[in-house]
């Protein structure tokens, strides 16, 4: 069994093929379903976001699960071929795919690292799988630790901490000024998009006094109306400045609606309270000679830039670290793993056994210190055929199951009732085969193959495909 | 055992400078718990230092510049300890913990263990001390949000947005500090001040004889009441009171250097 992840994302390929890929949520059921029908495909998940489109299964070979998933893929559009495809795709198995995920879900992977939004769109996918049962043992633990590793690095790390957009370091720019919002007036000089939303931040960062005014009044109406705030008629705004804390300005205008005059005046009125002017507007709207007047801060579109620069900077610092929490939690996940292959489970299995009938008998047997030599070996053949009886069916059981889709939770289950969780593989899985075990107490040997590769192995095809 | 105690302290405070001067240029906040965990014990150990010293020799003695300085040098801390376990202001630290070290190594200068008996007069002179050093704690506690202020205020306006940057508080929360500790400081100095006058018309019967020093004190006394008042009434805020309390600050020293250098010891 094999833990893949096949998909394409902002790093590979351009928007015209990942918009052609996205499924949207009312047919995700549909495509999972497809997806599960293949044959050799045991479990599915399906990520869809405008940033990504990336399957992740777990698949009985590894050649034709890639190929399987792949060919789903191409079939999810009309218009798309697996040819086609081919050059965007990257292909991870195993530890790989885990860490993809991992990676993914902690927003190390995202257009802008450290967003916080891909974590919720991985719950979405998953909650879905989960409903529709496309995921099972394997993949409900893997998403599960991916999400943990997600809050994890959310929480050790200064990932999402600063501001990465720029009408959102306005806020934090705002907040290194006064160190309460709540009680700060806006205004806001004209309506455009980034100082729209500037407002929108600063408002949901507590401030509750919003005055607007643009040109046209009428709309100047309609936006105070939408910020729940009072519209102040243009001609006037050199008269507000005084009462506001922050000024935010963004008009078309192309000469400076706020003078140097203005704000020094405005500072006389507000007996030397800071003032914090923001200006989006290029070309700029107010007067660069504003920027020596003691306790008035103003902050054009380049200095945001310049701090936003600097954030991702940080996030991309931060990053390096999250990455090592990776590392760390694809080597955990990946033991739980080994320890779901049925060869060393059986191994187990059998010496925890013998370890147990040997005690038992030593036990015994020195406490009946007259028995002859022909008794003793009685009592130890009894004991022996006991215990082969009572493991026989689970081994039977487990080698039967080996590969079908339940086989992981039978071993799951055998390695819990007979408490073989601290056991570890007696043989590095992949080397040694069921056959060659002592078998000779097993009646009945009639078992199926045995997965021949480890989960947690790589092939050349994954190693030669992989974009980086 | 007060001196065991004092020298401890002295060192404790000295390995958490470090470290908070090093914590300023560092983006791990680690560092600011360790400094943090030292200067309490250090504060700790200072308490005892201080308590040891009262009861060394029996009863209170004779207010000395050394007593005076450590005593200041304690309030800093427990004020520090205080804003810190409100606000989480680590890099507060950074700044009053070495100005409480400094006051403790020029407190050890003067530090000697001869104990003088106590006459009546000397406990209206521990009053004076007392009230006087309680008020210039105030006062340091303002000067070091003034600077902090400015460094703030240079880097915003400069727009450099590096590690200090990122540690130091919003502006107007420096300026309410600044205005904070000087409501505080300013009654308690002025007791002080009323209280000595008390303590010299017993020793020498007259309450001012206008010395240096005590021009000094009622100059630097004026200088905060008109911070004080400028503030409250015509908006002496921000950067200009960041100004004048470091200016305030630096008249303290001087009167409390003028103090030393004309009474060698025992404050008058």
């Amino acid at each position: 069994m094999h833990v893949i992840v096949v998909g394409l994302s902002h790093k590979t390929a351009p928007v015209e093929i990942r918009e052609k890929l996205a499924v949207p949520e009312s047919r995700l059921r549909e495509a999972l379903s497809r997806l599960c029908s293949y044959p050799g495909v045991r479990e599915g998940l399906l990520l869809s976001t405008c940033n990504r489109v990336e399957v992740y299964a777990v698949v009985e070979e590894l050649e034709t699960g890639y190929g399987r998933v792949q060919e789903f893929l191409a079939d999810t559009h009309l218009s798309l071929s697996s040819e086609h495809l081919t050059p965007h795709l990257y292909w991870h198995a195993g530890d790989r795919a885990i860490g993809h995920l991992f990676r993914v879900a902690s927003s190390l992977d995202s257009m802008i690292v450290g967003e916080s939004q891909i974590l919720g769109q991985i719950k979405d996918a998953f909650e879905v799988a989960l409903t529709h049962k496309a995921s099972g043992l394997l993949l409900n633990k893997i998403v599960k630790k991916a999400i943990s590793v997600a809050k994890r690095v959310r929480t050790e790390t200064k990932i999402s901490e600063t501001a990465v957009s720029v009408s959102y370091a306005a806020v934090e720019l705002a907040k290194k000024i006064f160190s309460n919002l709540t009680e700060k007036t806006v205004l806001l000089i004209g309506a455009g998009e980034m100082a729209k939303l500037a407002a929108r931040h600063l408002i949901a960062n507590g401030v509750r006094q919003v005055r607007i005014t643009t040109r046209n009044f009428q709309h100047g109406l309609e936006l105070a109306q939408r910020f729940n705030g009072t519209a102040v008629p243009f001609e006037d705004y050199k008269a507000e400045l005084a009462e506001a804390d922050i000024v935010l300005v963004s008009t078309g205008a192309s000469h400076y609606l706020v003078t140097a005059d203005d704000v020094q005046r405005a500072m006389r009125q507000r007996m030397s309270r800071p003032m914090f002017l923001i200006d989006i507007s290029v070309p700029r709207n107010i007067d660069p000679a504003v920027r020596p007047i003691d306790d008035a801060f103003l902050f054009d579109i380049d200095d945001l830039h310049m701090r936003v620069e600097q954030n991702r900077e940080d996030r991309l610092r931060e990053a390096a670290k999250a990455e090592q929490m990776v590392v760390e939690e694809v080597a955990v996940l990946g033991q739980w793993l080994q320890s779901l292959e049925v060869t060393p489970t059986i191994v187990a299995l059998r010496s925890r056994a013998d370890e147990l009938k040997r005690r038992e008998v030593d036990k015994i047997l020195a406490r009946l210190a007259h028995l002859s030599s022909e008794d003793r070996a009685a009592v130890e053949a009894l004991a022996s055929a006991i215990v082969n009886k009572m493991v026989h069916g689970t081994m039977v059981t487990l080698k039967a199951e080996a590969r079908s889709s339940s086989g992981a939770a039978y071993v799951d289950a055998a390695r819990r009732f007979f408490n073989l969780e601290e056991t570890p593989a007696v043989y590095p899985p992949g080397q040694v085969d069921v056959s060659e075990l002592p078998d000779e107490n097993i009646a009945g040997n009639g078992v199926g193959h045995l997965p021949e590769a480890s989960l947690v192995q790589h092939t050349s095809k994954e190693q030669g495909r992989r974009v980086s | 055992m007060s001196s065991v105690f004092f020298m401890l302290t002295m060192g404790l405070y000295f390995v958490s400078t470090v470290c908070y001067l090093a914590y300023l240029l560092r983006r791990a906040e680690t560092l600011s718990k360790v400094s943090l965990g030292i200067t309490a014990v250090g504060f700790a150990t200072h308490t005892v230092a201080l308590v040891a010293r009262m009861t060394d020799t029996g009863q209170a003695q004779l207010p000395t510049f050394h007593e005076a300085l450590s005593f200041f040098s304690w309030m800093l801390i427990l004020v520090f300890l205080a804003v810190e376990f409100r606000r989480q202001l680590h890099v507060l630290g950074s700044f009053i913990v070495p100005l409480a070290l400094v006051s403790l190594v020029t407190a050890a200068a003067f530090r000697s263990d001869e104990a003088s008996s106590l006459q009546p007069v000397f406990k209206t002179l521990w009053v004076h001390v007392t009230l006087s050093m309680l008020g210039t704690v105030g006062f340091a506690v303002a000067f070091v949000a003034g600077v902090m202020y400015l460094i703030q205020d240079g880097l915003l306006k400069s727009k450099r947005f590096n590690v200090l940057y990122a540690k130091l508080p919003a502006l107007d929360y420096l300026d309410h500090l600044n205005q904070q500790s000087i409501v505080m400081g300013f009654p308690l100095l002025t007791l002080g001040i009323i209280s000595g006058a008390f303590s010299a018309e017993i020793v020498r019967g007259t309450y001012v004889n206008w010395n240096p020093e005590q021009t000094w004190a009622m100059v630097t006394w004026g200088f905060y009441f008109a911070v004080l008042v400028g503030r409250l009434t015509i908006g002496w805020r921000a950067k200009r009171a960041a100004y004048l309390t470091i200016i305030g600050f630096a008249g303290v020293i001087l009167t409390l250097i003028g103090v030393v250098l004309k009474s060698h010891g025992s404050v008058s």
